[in-house]
């Protein structure tokens, strides 16, 4: 019987995509903390959601255990609240990917306790100007912002920072 | 009275505020008064219905008679909500949501800073993770409050009037009874008093910003943590429950 690694089961995992933004894999977005070997075959996954509402993740649960069950593996996926999650956990990888979807990645911004504070300058995806303008602070999904680039004219949403 | 029953009505008391305010605000899907405050409201919505699953899963756990989040929310009888009147009242105009949304975010937020230290590792996991999602909220009405209430003269006769009209249902945000008395007791729970003066004071500011004024010392209702309702909350459990009710145990 051939051995899994952990390292292997994170491989796995980074074919599972976010539902809302597929080009990120559940690793890239930070959600998966933790991979433990319970048993000969049986894996934990651990993972902590985005938002508390947000909708994907029992879909990312589910695709979770159907990419592990492919490999012959049984898993238990378990959710955690603490640490809570924060896009500081997101992959450097994950961000350019982002970026080349169209999404503006996480920026660091100004403290949220500040009202009618600047919002911080977030340059477009598209063509890559600063002079961009916040619509919204709510987006398309929990997760996101949204913006509009002053230079090219296009719409674009910005993956808010949440720490 | 057990603390494990304290803690139950406790995290009931947490996941119905969240819960009730959370539908109120969805009501406004489809009729924001423009697309980004829909689009806002609805997000701030399903915030809120996040965070009553976690509180209510806890609170099945901690029952532990096979109850599920889903019992919890859409199978009781209304007098068995305990959420506080304020989050129950009316939508109203933009206005009026945006006063309401904005009392209740300043508590929330006061209240989940301090629940972050409870020693209970599950009932403070959730507040750490609420807390982050809470700070945008308040930002958002604080800001509408100011924008609305220093804004024309019908939009501040409007604020001043949700103003007069919310500002009743301040003091039941800091109501106490033994079941809060235990778990304070316990470190569970933060004492709601310690944050009083800063509630107020965070109100006042934003209101005199805002050019708004708190009415001279209105009478104060409540009842809601004891399940005594104003006739709004009927209404609205209508609507929550209707299709748990009509098709029992169905699933999306
Ligand atoms: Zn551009």
């Amino acid at each position: 019987m051939t051995t899994i690694s952990a390292a292997e089961i994170w491989g796995f995992l980074e074919d599972v995509k976010d539902p809302e933004v597929p080009v990120l894999s559940v690793v890239d977005l930070g959600v998966v903390r933790d991979v433990k070997l319970r048993e000969q075959n049986k894996w934990e996954v651990v993972i902590t959601p985005t938002y508390s509402g947000c909708p994907a993740m029992q879909v990312i649960e589910k695709g979770i255990i159907e990419r592990l069950n492919e490999e012959g593996l049984e898993v238990n996926v378990t959710t955690v609240l603490s640490p809570a999650w924060t896009t500081d956990w997101m992959s450097e990888a994950g961000r350019e990917k982002l970026r080349a979807y169209g999404i503006a990645p996480p920026e660091d911004e100004v403290d949220k306790s500040v009202l009618f504070a600047k919002p911080t300058v977030i340059p477009c995806p598209n063509c890559g100007s600063k002079n961009t303008k916040m619509v919204s602070q709510f987006g398309s999904t929990a997760c996101k912002a949204h913006y509009k680039c002053l230079n090219c004219l296009e719409p674009f949403d910005y993956f808010k920072c949440l720490r | 009275m057990t603390k494990e029953e304290a803690l139950f009505t406790y995290l009931l008391r947490r996941a119905d505020d969240t819960l009730i305010l959370g539908h109120r605000l969805s009501e406004w899907c489809g009729h924001g008064p423009i697309l980004e405050e829909d689009i806002a409201l609805t997000n701030l919505s399903l915030d809120l219905i996040g965070q009553c699953t976690s509180y209510f899963q806890y609170a099945a756990q901690i029952e532990g008679k096979g109850r599920t989040e889903d019992d919890l929310a859409f199978l009781r009888i209304e007098k068995d909500y305990v959420n506080c009147l304020m989050v129950e009242q009316p939508n109203g105009d933009f206005g009026k949501t945006i006063t309401r949304q904005f009392f209740y975010d300043v508590y929330h937020k006061l209240l989940l800073e301090a629940l972050v230290n409870s020693k209970d590792e599950q009932l403070s996991a959730i507040a750490e993770k609420s807390l982050k999602e809470v700070k945008y909220h308040l930002r958002h009405s604080s800001e509408w409050m100011i924008r609305l209430g220093d804004g024309t003269e019908e939009s501040h006769e409007r604020m001043q009037n949700a103003v007069d009209d919310i500002s009743r249902f301040i003091d039941e945000l800091f109501y106490k009874d033994q079941v809060d008395e235990m778990l304070i007791k316990e470190g569970i729970i933060p004492d709601s008093a310690d944050f009083r003066a800063a509630y107020d004071a965070y109100v006042t500011e934003v209101l005199e910003e805002a050019t708004l004024q708190l009415p001279e010392k209105m009478w104060q209702l409540s009842g809601g943590r004891k399940g005594v309702h104003s006739e709004h909350l009927g209404y609205l459990l209508a609507e929550l429950q209707y299709m748990q009710r009509t098709y029992p145990n169905m699933e999306w």
